[in-house]
């Protein structure tokens, strides 16, 4: 399995199985997450992308029946430790869904909301600046500066999106995963979060999560491939998309799966 | 390499049209070796004028391959050992088309020795032999994604260099003995020139289905003689 990085990764999962009840979602999956790259995870439906990603923030731990083994570090710290604050995991670890779901309040507010609750502003001015600066990353900032009062759904939504990505910066996470964050999207608004994806490289950790081949491609430096629980193969992009080493995965990427 | 169906139906369809056509390009070139070889051991010069009209077939199976290649990549976005195979066939169908150029050389060849005296070499005949199987062989690999194969191709351009050292002593023997013979004799040693470069190319076709087969590009090539260090010492026995 390749798992070379040329720093010390950010993220590391060892040995890590989830249950839903009795069934394994998630068999014994071991991997490095570096912030130099942006890491996709594909796979079929069902085969425990979005279930894996979500033990990388313990999102797992809202759904009651579900129960993660294994050792998962932040920086070598590991997020399933008694003492770890959860609130301030989520924080570190931010999170963007499928569908945007931004608040129902205004655009400001949206993004004001995180660092407010967690004192990362001092005074109001301090707030607008890391509004404009979230905004800003989010590549949002130039369509919404004069509306910020309006509400946050009334944009579209490729829009809402970057309102989301806004929203998980401005907390100033160490990690961001995204989960399907454009299946929603028509291709331009994807083309849009995509260029921001790429623009967010290197300043955090990014994981993402799509069923879009072509997306991970284009995204993407590292590839996870999942299939029944199990990751199949991991590596630069290139080489999976090229060449990869597993049956499975070349049956998957080139459409011979079933 | 077995490889199941994909779930798409129409897209094997394409690869395979695809492959076939690169197929019927490989055996049309194939054929003009041999047939622009038979011309000029004959010395049928109408021959070989219908071997010159036939290349335009072959440029014409060049431009529809790159057509399906291109069409391939725009709609169906193909991954891996398909991206690979649509690739091969793409730079292939380029080096066919030399190829068909090479024997379509040999052929214009066949006039300017009609009148001569010098009888084109025994060994003229088995190179072009040779360098023919090459090129079936390096196209049946990519029919048949079998990289063993193409491994095998690449072993015989050794001979083919070989081939051309020794045509290139004994025309150089009939040059000095008569000079009548220097302008058939040189025509011989282009046709010779050809059919090496032939060779060469139906090695680089190998290399691209070894790499289509496998993704791994094979390394160096096994060096035969070399063709371009033939000094002067070597011509007089």
């Amino acid at each position: 399995m390749d798992t070379e990085t040329t720093t010390l990764p950010k993220m590391t999962a060892h040995g890590v199985s989830v249950f839903y009840g009795e069934k394994k979602a998630i068999d014994n999956v071991s991997i490095e997450v570096s912030r130099e790259h942006v890491t996709a995870f594909i796979g079929p439906s069902g085969c425990g992308k979005s279930t894996f990603l979500r033990t990388l923030n313990r999102m797992n731990d809202t759904v009651a029946s579900a129960r993660v083994e294994g050792d998962i570090r932040l920086d070598g710290e590991d997020i399933y430790s008694p003492d770890m604050d959860v609130v301030q995991l989520r924080a570190r670890v931010g999170m963007v869904f499928q569908k945007p779901n931004p608040f129902p309040k205004s655009i400001y507010e949206n993004v004001a909301y995180g660092p407010r609750i967690h004192g990362l502003a001092a005074n109001k001015a301090e707030l607008d600046t890391i509004v404009e600066r979230s905004l800003k990353r989010a590549g949002l900032w130039e369509e919404v500066k004069d509306r910020l009062a309006e509400s946050g759904t009334a944009l579209s939504g490729g829009q809402q999106q970057r309102l989301c990505i806004a929203r998980a910066i401005a907390v100033d996470p160490e990690v961001i995963l995204m989960d399907e964050p454009c299946s929603a999207l028509d291709p331009i608004a994807t083309a849009k979060i995509e260029e921001l994806i790429h623009e967010l490289r290197g300043r955090y950790a990014i994981v993402i999560v799509t069923h879009n081949m072509q997306q991970a491609a284009r995204v993407s430096q590292r590839t996870a491939f999942f299939h029944l629980g199990h990751l199949v193969e991991y590596g630069e992009t290139s080489a999976i998309f090229t060449n990869p080493r597993e049956t499975r995965t070349k049956d998957y990427i080139t459409g011979r799966y079933g | 390499m077995p490889n199941t169906g994909h779930t798409v139906k129409a897209f094997d369809e394409e690869l395979d049209q695809l492959r076939a056509t690169v197929c019927e390009m490989g055996g049309l070139a194939e054929a003009a070796i041999r047939d622009a070889m038979e011309a000029l051991v004959r010395r049928d010069a109408a021959g070989a004028a219908a071997i010159v009209e036939r290349d335009k077939k072959i440029d014409a199976l060049e431009a529809e391959i790159e057509r399906r290649a291109v069409q391939i990549i725009a709609l169906r976005a193909p991954m891996a050992d398909d991206l690979r195979e649509v690739v091969a066939a793409l730079k292939i169908a380029g080096v066919v088309e030399r190829i068909g150029d090479y024997a379509k050389n040999i052929a214009k060849r066949v006039p300017s020795i009609e009148d001569s005296k010098i009888r084109p070499l025994s060994l003229l005949p088995e190179m072009a032999r040779i360098a023919g199987e090459m090129v079936h062989n390096a196209l049946d690999a990519f029919a048949a994604r079998d990289a063993a194969k193409a491994e095998a191709v690449r072993e015989r351009d050794a001979a083919v260099d070989d081939f051309y050292n020794s045509i290139f002593r004994a025309l150089l023997t009939h040059m000095m003995e008569n000079t009548h013979n220097i302008t058939p004799a040189t025509h011989l040693l282009f046709a010779a020139k050809n059919l090496e470069r032939i060779g060469d190319h139906a090695t680089n076709v190998a290399e691209m289905v070894y790499f289509a087969a496998t993704g791994v590009h094979l390394t160096d090539r096994p060096k035969g003689a070399d063709t371009t260090e033939i000094g002067q010492g070597d011509l007089v026995d």
